[in-house]
């Protein structure tokens, strides 16, 4: 690569390419501030926690936070892997509609989804009360139910809500894939499982390992769904530290901990994915033929392909718009269409200035792939890793910090306060979204970039024209795909983000999801089930829109 | 397509930085209760004196905000469900002391702090919900019964990590000594029906189902659940106990106020403490939320009287708020919530 990147004999600052790795240095060391603070944090923790914790329930936090990832892991990556291999490999009935309503499930935050189920299906919810009246049981003792909060109803369900990571990514990258491959495959008598198992999916791992890793640091991270299933994983333990024992610096502990397990599993990856690069081809051609499927084999495609959207979004949206219906009054809300205009002009901002950045980072690891540009990347995408309310006790630091230097500042030269200018403000929300969600769109962008050959680089570049200007008329059309899909999951993402957004908002300010947290922490999701629906809707729109834009590229 | 989305952009991010505007006479909360149980109270405040009351609610990291946004913090109150959490700010030095005479008055004195670092807005009963089926009057009336083997299988709560049993269980440390409250927490841990799960709520529900007997839950759940028409069913199958009202007394806890060290609308934040200690709010705590107000001189709802009289336990909040640590660290040695 590095022999590819343009170098011209350097005449001025601004026509060398030194002002790409200027801004990007400048991004990424505002990026990881908020995760400098939880280190700094964790270096002064009020007294040593491991002691208690590895004497006591240490073992089975680890344990159970191994399981969870595992399961998640494994269930996401079959349903994203399985549903993007049936959609860009065959052709069936209603394919056209389940390329895009496979994402559905996405818009579905994961505690209002182990909510409704755990409704549904516990002893005293429908489905039971039906199976009991049919037959006449009397009490849990006459038949056997699987409980749902337990640690396989947290698999499946979160499962439901995270597989689309990899979908999305998988489905590119299946997409991309030179069509000689699969003839010559099919010529050394490989059948169409052998093409996958053997070709395909080799050849798409990068991508997927992608999805599978933001799934991963997404299950290490959440705490809504794990607190409601009773299961007590490492994210339990760190608030448990932060918040019973009054220890914040032993919480940021078993955040870094964490973090550095996520890295750890992620370079291990990168360094086994190094040794079989030649395998992949650079080169674009026409896409894979797609196989026709009639009869019965049709009807099996679009029953497993529907399956993850009627368990991860018909079958919750049903029973969210049956307690709509049931507590109308209660949940109707006469402040509804702040609440939604202030979830979606904050989630669109963030999803924008996270796209710049990104593309800031990947573009200037595109022109200079030195070690620092590549170590930057993947530096900034650190905040990912962090459970969200630590991640906002990392962005309060240096924002208040800054907010009272200024105001020190102002006071000692020039006798007035400046007060608090970016802590508490809609910039600390913005800011701290970006840094969570920019690990999601630099690896969007970073793949994209990645399959534009350099070769359209030396030709606008030797046509005179700058980097910028080859950045904007020539990749940016050509990632297009790729960069409204990084927009659409940060913002996705950014609408069903809880815990940063509830302690770094400004006064009175309400979202949907804070909205309706107020009730879902108490267990009353049923009295804002319409705000929860909004959520999706909302949610839904841009997942529409955008794959119908993708499509037609 | 691209003009529309810049333009559309540019007045998003317009709006959304310009929709912070500061009113004149306000006061400032940041709330660890939820807003929808709060804010009627502050509606009545503001009617009364035209001060407007700013909420931020989170379950978790105000008080490190407040911290770090120190002298130039806008908040001038903070709210919590619990003596931990307000034991938490005062020593974390967020806190200033206030000395009122109508918060003197109003509220008795072992619920505000000596100093007036805190002061207590309303407490809630640590109950015993019992099966009016399967468990006859009288059959347990203490909390260290709870490790009574015969209810075992018996017993359903919330994790052991939660504020409210934190609390509990420091009361118990404070009584009968760590070793002893460990074999106590143990033998509880033994009677369980099934690993800690859900909200006090779940508990009663639990019962209704026939999962279990006994569950822990505060006071005002039972009214919250006869006021739904879908939780009537499960408040009709539990009676409310008021454990240990024999002996020291039923364990109390409070929610709860201070007023924080830069607090900039200081005046008006008094105000509001007066107000919400007054009889007017308190009435509406007691009526609109079914806890027991502090302030004597408002009577309890009628439905929360008609469960009976109460002895409180008179330990001091402060006591339990200094041994939650223990309590936490008991929980994870007896591997309670696993």
């Amino acid at each position: 690569m590095r022999t590819n990147s343009p170098t011209y004999p350097v005449k001025s600052f601004w026509r060398s390419e030194h002002y790409w790795k200027l801004s990007a240095f400048l991004t990424t060391s505002i990026i990881c501030l908020p995760v400098l603070a939880v280190l700094y944090l964790a270096a002064f923790p009020d007294d040593n926690i491991w002691v208690h914790l590895s004497e006591t329930v240490l073992p089975a936090y680890i344990k159970s936070t191994l399981i969870l990832m595992l399961g998640v892991g494994c269930l996401s990556t079959a349903l994203g892997i399985g549903a993007a291999w049936l959609i860009s490999h065959y052709s069936f009935p209603g394919k056209r509609f389940f390329t895009w309503a496979l994402l559905l499930p996405f818009a579905m935050p994961a505690y209002v989804i182990a909510y409704v189920y755990t409704d549904f299906l516990e002893y005293a919810g429908p489905l039971q009360s039906m199976l009991r009246e049919i037959f006449g049981w009397q009490s849990s003792r006459d038949y056997y139910f699987p409980e749902v909060r337990s640690m396989g109803g947290a698999i499946i369900l979160m499962s439901l809500t995270l597989y689309p990571y990899i979908y999305m990514l998988a489905r590119a990258a299946f997409l991309q894939q030179s069509v000689s491959l699969y003839y010559a495959a099919r010529s050394l008598g490989s059948n169409s499982f052998g093409f996958f198992f053997r070709v395909s999916l080799p050849i798409a791992r990068p991508a997927i390992v992608v999805g599978l890793s933001l799934v991963l640091m997404e299950t290490l991270n959440d705490f809504g769904t794990v607190d409601y299933f009773a299961i007590q994983t490492l994210t339990a333990g760190l608030y448990d530290t932060w918040l019973n024992m009054s220890n914040l610096g032993g919480a940021a502990q078993i955040a870094t901990v964490m973090m550095l397990a996520v890295v750890f599993l992620i370079m291990m990856e990168r360094k086994s994915r190094d040794q079989q690069q030649s395998f992949s081809s650079k080169t674009q051609s026409r896409p894979l033929p797609t196989q026709h499927l009639t009869g019965k084999k049709a009807f099996f495609a679009t029953l497993l392909a529907s399956t993850p959207i009627v368990f991860g979004f018909l079958i919750p949206v049903i029973i969210l718009s049956d307690y709509s219906i049931h507590y109308f009054d209660k949940s109707w809300n006469t402040q509804f269409f702040t609440y939604a205009f202030n979830s979606f002009s904050l989630s669109f901002s963030a999803a924008f200035i996270t796209l710049v950045i990104a593309c800031i980072l990947a573009y200037t690891k595109r022109l200079d792939n030195s070690k620092f540009t590549r170590s930057m990347t993947q530096v900034s995408s650190l905040g990912y890793a962090i459970p969200g309310a630590v991640l906002a006790i990392g962005v309060i630091i240096p924002l208040a910090g800054f907010d009272n230097w200024l105001d020190s500042i102002a006071r000692s030269h020039f006798g007035f306060s400046t007060g608090l200018l970016l802590s508490g403000s809609i910039a600390a929300l913005l800011f701290a979204y970006t840094v969570r969600f920019l690990a999601v769109a630099t690896g969007a962008i970073d793949s994209s970039l990645e399959k534009v050959t350099p070769s359209m680089d030396m030709a606008s570049r030797s046509l005179g024209k700058s980097s910028l200007t080859t950045l904007i008329r020539i990749h940016l059309p050509i990632i297009k795909p790729g960069a409204l899909t990084a927009m659409l999951v940060v913002f996705v993402d950014c609408m069903k983000e809880l815990p940063a957004t509830l302690i770094l908002r400004p006064f009175n300010f309400e979202t949907l999801a804070t909205h309706v947290y107020q009730f879902a922490s108490d267990e009353l999701i049923e009295q804002c089930a319409l705000s929860a629906l909004v959520i999706v809707i909302v949610g839904i729109i841009p997942v529409i829109l955008l794959s119908r834009s993708i499509n037609r590229t | 397509m691209r003009f529309g989305i810049k333009s559309l952009l540019a007045a998003m991010l317009f709006t959304s930085v310009s929709s912070s505007a500061i009113a004149s006479e306000e006061v400032n909360v940041y709330s660890y209760r939820q807003p929808f149980l709060v804010e009627p109270l502050f509606q009545g405040f503001t009617e009364e004196t035209g001060i407007k009351v700013n909420v931020v609610f989170a379950k978790k990291g105000l008080a490190e905000r407040l911290k770090r946004e120190g002298a130039n913090s806008p908040a001038d109150l903070v709210f919590t469900v619990d003596i931990g959490r307000l034991n938490e700010v005062v020593e974390m030095d967020l806190v200033q002391a206030v000395n009122s005479d109508t918060l003197n008055s109003n509220i008795p004195s072992q619920y505000r702090d000596p100093e007036g670092l805190w002061f207590g807005l309303t407490t809630r009963t640590r109950s015993i919900y019992a099966s009016n089926e399967r468990v006859k009057d009288g059959e347990i009336t203490t909390y260290e019964e709870l490790a009574d083997e015969k209810w075992k299988g018996r017993i359903c709560t919330r994790s052991g990590k939660h504020p409210y049993n934190l609390a509990l269980i420091a009361s118990m440390i404070a009584h009968h000594g760590e070793a002893e409250t460990e074999t106590w927490l143990k033998g509880v841990k033994a009677n369980l029906a099934r690993k800690p799960q859900g909200n006090d709520r779940a508990q009663v529900k639990a019962i209704y189902e026939g999962v279990c007997d006994l569950s822990l839950g505060n006071n005002y759940y039972l009214g919250k659940m006869l006021q739904d028409e879908e939780q009537t069913k499960w408040a009709n199958a539990v009676n409310i106990l008021f454990p240990n009202s024999a002996d020291r007394g039923t364990h109390v806890n409070i929610s709860g106020m201070a007023l924080t060290t830069s607090a900039p609308n200081k005046a008006n934040a008094i105000k509001l403490m007066e107000y919400l200690t007054g009889e007017t709010a308190q009435t509406m705590y007691a009526e609109q939320n079914f806890e027991y107000p502090v302030n004597p001189a408002v009577q309890p709802s009628e439905l929360v009287a008609s469960w009976g009289e109460f002895k409180a336990d008179q330990l001091p909040l402060a006591d339990i708020a200094g041994l939650r640590k223990a309590a936490a660290k008991l929980v994870d040695k007896v591997a309670f919530d696993q």
